[in-house]
């Protein structure tokens, strides 16, 4: 499971990842850091999350988070108006960069090639086939090296396609003006103070995303994985 | 936190180490975000967000296009009070002491008829109800009910001269000494329920609420929406105005001028 770089193996090289995928990746990386590091520090301003269109102090909270400590918020010292300055204005870039990358994706077959789940690999015995190979360790199809599993898949979509949007919309809600122009973001969450609460549980949804994803490339070798990350060669495991 | 207690028990020196390893990391990078935006090239990066937002938003809404309106029934059953609950100086208890009476607003700077309105009459100009959502920059909301005369009757009394810009609002509340001041730009000066508010929830405007007249900016954040209004001054720049940001928290603390977002 570690990377073995002896040059007595030689293990085939292929190409793996696109330079849109390595350079949305590494900006999405700067951009989810800043949001995550900067969204704690402003949820420290008021932490407590309410359901429906309103929700302040005399109102009943359903969850009151803990305030974040310095070492984790973007800044270190309680500063709202920073921590907003961050968050809105790498919030441009986080929002942006996606949307061009799923433009990108579509268009040069990245997603048709890659992330389209076929019907066959949703069967309950495939995905159960494929939780087995990952309690074992097993990555990767002997057969089709370069493909992602189901799990992957899966969770990939998810995330590209449902968990960042969103975190999107769900922050274009908290806008007030953005609120008076597309007044169908208070509809489709259940007001301002709903939307609040689904960004801050979609934010922990994509730490566990990170968590399990940095884990994966740990089990998986990282060298390997980060190398190919950066350089879009990727050294085929022997097993 | 509960933590598990596994059969090995880790020492605390592993585990201050591990809190140190992993709290390094992650203050270093921190570190190098404070000293990012100390910066001043840092600074002004992350300071380019507000404009951008606005011009995107900007681009996109309809200026008129209104804040959802909400019904009696989804009104806050408390709506908080923030900022100042009581300007508490002897001027405004002097005027509290008389419901507000002697309370005038001057419309003074790039007008073509400079006036003094006084409360008595603000109150008697055709006024507006509105029922919207208070969204404080902390993360909070409140809904609550307003009632006044829209800012547009009392700029277009005045009438502004072509170079007018934006409008300032003067208020009657001392922060560590410095009367609160807002300002915005006469696309929302003229916006159909940016109102002076003098009644609130079907009754006049509370003390801790801003008595006798506050602001109503319903597309923008808390802070923009002055309490205790005394004055409005029609500008050209708002470099003039307190530290030139245009508002007491934008120049004391960074906060946006544009709290549209």
């Amino acid at each position: 499971m570690a990377d073995s770089d002896s040059p007595a193996e030689s293990r085939r090289a292929i190409f793996r990842h696109r330079l849109a995928t390595r350079l949305w990746h590494w900006t999405n990386v700067l951009a989810v850091v800043v949001m995550i590091g900067s969204g704690l520090m402003i949820s420290n301003a008021h932490p407590h999350l309410y359901w429906g269109q309103f929700g302040a102090n005399f109102d009943p909270a359903w969850l009151d988070p803990p305030r974040f400590p310095g070492w984790i918020t973007i800044p270190t010292d309680y500063n709202l108006a920073m921590a907003r300055r961050w968050h809105l204005t790498f919030a441009l870039l986080f929002a942006f960069a996606l949307l061009v990358f799923m433009l990108v994706s579509l268009i040069n077959g990245h997603v048709r090639r890659d992330l389209r789940i076929r019907a066959g690999e949703v069967a309950p015995s495939h995905l159960w086939a494929d939780i087995k190979a990952h309690l074992r360790l097993r990555f990767h199809d002997p057969d089709k090296p370069d493909a992602y599993n189901i799990l992957q898949k899966l969770s990939y979509v998810a995330v590209i396609f449902v968990l960042l949007p969103l975190l999107v919309f769900t922050g274009l809600a908290l806008s007030p003006a953005m609120d008076a122009a597309w007044p169908w973001l208070l509809d489709v969450f259940g007001g301002r103070q709903s939307a609040r609460s689904i960004h801050f549980i979609a934010c922990w949804l994509l730490i566990g995303f990170i968590i399990v994803h940095l884990a994966l490339v740990l089990l998986a070798g990282p060298v390997n994985e980060i190398r190919s990350m950066i350089t879009g060669r990727w050294k085929v495991p022997h097993r | 936190m509960s933590r598990k207690t596994d059969t090995i028990r880790p020492t605390p020196l592993t585990r201050l180490t591990r809190r140190a390893v992993i709290g390094g990391i992650a203050g270093s990078a921190l570190a190098g975000c404070d000293a990012f935006q100390e910066s001043e090239a840092g600074r002004a990066i992350l300071f380019s967000g507000e404009k951008a937002h606005m011009a995107l938003q900007r681009t996109i809404m309809d200026r008129n296009a209104l804040a959802r309106e909400f019904t009696e029934a989804e009104m806050s059953p408390v709506f908080r009070a923030n900022g100042t609950r009581d300007p508490d100086t002897p001027s405004y208890n002097a005027f509290a002491a008389q419901d507000f009476a002697g309370w005038t607003v001057p419309i003074t700077g790039l007008v073509d008829r400079p006036m003094t309105l006084t409360l008595a009459e603000i109150r008697n100009m055709p006024a507006r109800t509105q029922i919207t959502r208070h969204d404080c920059v902390e993360g909070w909301s409140a809904i609550g009910k307003w009632h006044g005369p829209q800012l547009s009757l009392l700029l277009k009394a005045a009438g502004l001269k072509t170079n007018a810009r934006y409008a300032v609002f003067r208020c009657a509340d001392l922060y560590n000494g410095t009367a609160y001041y807002e300002s915005i730009d006469l696309i929302d000066a003229f916006h159909p329920q940016t109102i002076l508010a003098w009644a609130m929830n079907d009754a006049l405007l509370p003390v801790a609420n801003g008595a006798p007249l506050r602001l109503r900016v319903e597309r923008q954040l808390g802070y923009k929406h002055a309490k205790y209004v005394q004055g409005i001054e029609i500008v050209e720049s708002l470099a003039p105005i307190g530290g030139g940001k245009g508002g007491y928290w934008e120049d004391r603390t960074g906060y946006e001028w544009y709290a549209g977002i």
